[in-house]
C-alpha cells in the first residue's frame, strides 16, 4: 500500500495539534482568525485551481467558452456607447474608452459582491466534512471573478486600439490601486459571505444596492457632468474605488481626495470585515 | 510509517449546541424587528438550540480503537465532526494531536463534472500533497478503483458502483495517525466489499487512533478496543468494547466467526 508524504503542517502533518476551547477570549479568537488567514493563503494554489475549475465548468461544452463573456461585453459596450454618446452629445472617441473601462470594471465589482454572498453557503458540503481555512473559500471566489475580468480586459484593449488611445506613464498607478482592490476583494467576500450565511435575505438586498450604485455612480455618465457638485464624488465609495483604477488607465491622475477616500473606505471595510470574521469564524460551520 | 510524536485526543467537558434558524427565524427582518422592539438581548439568550453534545469527556491514546454506538441522532456524527475540528465547542476544550483524516462524506470534494483523474488530483491538493505524492495517489487510486479508461471521463457518466469505488479508494488513500470514520464506510456493494475490507483494515491497522461511528455490531466487535454508547448527546456508557456493546444491544454479542480476517493488533 502506498504511503503518502504530506507537506502541509496541518492537518495531516504528524506534529499537527488542534486545540479548541470554548473559553474564547478576544486574544484566542484573534489568534485563530490570523491562523485561518495564514493557512488560507498557504493554500492559495488550491483556491486558484478551484476558482479556475468553476469557470471551466460553467462554460463546459460551449464553443467560445468564457469568451462568450468577452463577446457579450463587447456588444454591450458598442450598443451603450452609440446610444449614450448620442444622448449625452459626446464624441464617441472620448466616450467609448471611458465606457468600456467603466463597464468592465463595474461588472467585476458587482459580480464579486454578489458572488461573495454565497461564498460559504455554496461550499457547505466541504465545510461540513473537512476543517479548512475559511479564507480559502474567499480566495476561490476572488480568483473566479478575476478570471472573468481577465476575459473582459480584451474588450478594453480592443477599444483602446481602435482609437489608438493609450494611457501614459500615469498608468503605473493602477498597480498599487489593484493591490488595494485585492485586499478589499477578500475583505468584502468574507464580510458578505459570513453575513449572508447567517441572514439568508441579505443577497437580494445586496443585489438592489449594487443596481442602485450602478446608476448613482459615474459609470455610464462621465463624472464631469456633475459640474459644480463634483466635490460630492469622493463621498461615494464606489466612485473612489473605481476611479483609482479607471483614472490612471484613461491617462488622468485621480485627485488626492479620491485616493484618500478610496483608502479610507477600504480601511473601514477591512476593519469591519476583520472584526466580524474574528467574532463569527467558529460559528460559520453551524450557519452554512 | 515513521514515528513522530504520538497521537492523542483529549476531550474535556465539550458541549456543542446547534442554533436553529429554521424558517423566518433566520431572517434579518426578525432580528431588526426584535432589536427595534428592544427584545434582541432577550432573544439571543432564548434562542432555540439543539444540544447536540453535552459535557463529553474522554481521552484517547495511541493504540486506542473507539467505537461510537447509539441510535440515530445520538450525536455520533456531531462528535466525529467536533473531533475533526469542523464544529468548535461552545463549552469545554478539545485537543487533538497528530495527523487526522475524517471519512465523513462519501463524495467529499467530488465534482461530477470533472474526470476521475481530476477529482483525484483535486482531493490530493485539498490534503496539501506534493507533486510526487499526487502522482502516487493517482496511481494508487486508479489501480484500486479499477476504472481503466473511465479515469479520463467525467464522473457523471460513471455507474454508481464505479463512483463508490473511486470515492472509497480516494478516501482510504491518505493515511493519517488519527482516523475518524462514519458508518457509511462499512456499506458497499457485495463484489467490492471484500476488497474494500482488506484495504480498510490495512488503513485501520496503520492508524494510531481510530474513532468509528457505527450501527454494525461486527465492526465494533472486530475492530474496537473501547466503546462509547451515546444517547441524546451524552455519554451513557464508556468502557471495553464488548461490555458496552452488550449493554447497548441488551443481549450477548455473537462470537466472531473464525474464518474472518483477524482483528487488527494495536500499534
Amino acid at each position: 500500500m502506498t504511503l503518502l508524504a504530506q507537506t502541509r503542517p496541518d492537518p495531516l502533518a504528524r506534529n499537527a495539534v488542534l486545540e479548541l476551547t470554548s473559553d474564547m477570549s478576544a486574544g484566542i479568537r484573534t489568534r485563530m482568525a490570523v491562523q485561518d488567514i495564514v493557512d488560507g493563503f498557504r493554500l492559495f494554489r488550491l483556491g486558484a485551481v478551484l476558482g479556475w475549475l468553476d469557470i471551466r465548468l460553467r462554460y463546459r461544452g460551449s464553443v467560445l467558452g468564457p469568451f462568450w463573456l468577452t463577446l457579450s461585453t463587447a456588444v454591450m459596450v458598442a450598443a451603450l456607447g452609440l446610444l449614450y454618446s448620442t444622448l449625452f452629445k459626446i464624441e464617441l472617441r472620448s466616450y467609448l474608452p471611458f465606457l468600456a473601462l467603466s463597464l468592465v470594471l463595474w461588472n467585476f465589482f458587482s459580480a464579486l459582491v454578489t458572488d461573495g454572498c454565497t461564498c460559504f453557503t455554496e461550499s457547505e458540503a466541504m465545510i461540513r466534512s473537512m476543517r479548512m481555512p475559511y479564507v480559502l473559500y474567499a480566495i476561490r471566489v476572488a480568483v473566479r471573478n478575476v478570471l472573468v475580468l481577465a476575459h473582459n480586459i480584451i474588450v478594453i484593449v480592443g477599444v483602446f486600439a481602435i482609437f489608438w488611445m493609450w494611457p501614459g506613464k500615469v498608468a503605473v498607478l493602477v498597480l498599487p490601486a489593484l493591490l488595494l482592490w485585492a485586499v478589499d476583494a477578500i475583505a468584502v467576500i468574507v464580510l458578505l459571505g459570513a453575513f449572508c450565511s447567517r441572514f439568508r435575505d441579505i443577497p437580494p438586498i445586496v443585489g438592489s444596492i449594487m443596481q442602485l450604485a450602478f446608476f448613482m455612480s459615474p459609470i455610464i455618465w462621465k463624472p464631469e457632468l456633475l459640474a459644480s457638485k463634483s466635490w460630492t464624488l469622493p463621498l461615494n465609495p464606489f466612485y473612489s474605488l473605481l476611479e483609482i483604477v479607471r483614472g490612471p488607465l484613461l491617462g488622468e491622475m485621480p485627485t488626492k481626495y479620491t485616493f484618500a477616500s478610496a483608502i479610507l473606505y477600504s480601511l473601514l471595510l477591512c476593519v469591519i470585515s476583520w472584526l466580524l470574521f474574528v467574532r463569527v469564524r467558529g460559528r460559520l460551520a453551524f450557519w452554512v | 510509517m515513521t514515528m513522530g510524536s504520538t497521537a492523542r485526543i483529549d476531550v474535556s467537558g465539550v458541549s456543542v449546541f446547534f442554533p436553529l434558524y429554521h424558517g423566518t427565524n433566520r431572517s434579518l427582518k426578525k432580528t431588526v424587528f426584535a432589536a427595534a422592539s428592544g427584545r434582541l438581548g432577550q432573544d439571543s439568550h432564548n434562542r432555540v438550540v439543539v444540544q447536540a453534545l453535552r459535557d463529553i469527556s474522554f481521552t484517547l491514546n495511541s493504540g486506542d480503537r473507539l467505537g461510537l454506538v447509539g441510535s440515530n441522532g445520538a450525536g455520533k456524527t456531531t462528535l466525529l465532526r467536533t473531533l475533526a475540528g469542523i464544529y468548535e465547542p461552545v463549552m469545554g476544550r478539545l485537543r487533538v494531536q497528530g495527523s487526522l483524516n475524517a471519512l465523513l462524506d462519501p463524495n467529499l470534494g467530488m465534482n461530477p463534472d470533472l474526470t476521475g483523474r481530476e477529482n483525484i488530483r483535486l482531493r490530493g491538493q485539498y490534503n496539501g500533497l506534493t507533486a510526487p505524492a499526487l502522482r502516487r495517489l493517482e496511481g494508487d487510486v486508479a489501480e484500486f478503483a479499477e476504472l481503466g479508461d473511465f479515469l479520463d471521463l467525467p464522473v457523471r457518466i460513471y455507474s454508481s458502483g464505479m463512483v463508490v469505488r473511486l470515492a472509497f479508494a480516494l478516501a482510504t488513500a491518505i493515511r493519517p495517525q488519527i482516523l475518524l470514520m462514519d458508518e457509511w464506510f462499512l456499506a458497499g456493494d457485495a463484489n467490492f466489499i471484500e476488497k474494500a475490507r482488506v484495504r480498510l483494515e490495512d488503513m485501520v491497522r496503520g492508524a494510531e487512533i481510530l474513532v468509528l461511528s457505527t450501527h454494525a455490531e461486527a465492526a465494533v466487535r472486530d475492530w474496537c478496543t473501547r466503546a462509547i454508547w451515546m444517547e441524546q448527546g451524552q455519554i451513557k456508557e464508556d468502557g471495553p468494547a464488548l461490555e458496552v456493546l452488550e449493554s447497548y444491544l441488551g443481549r450477548p454479542v455473537q462470537a466472531k466467526p473464525p474464518e474472518l480476517v483477524p482483528a487488527p493488533e494495536t500499534v
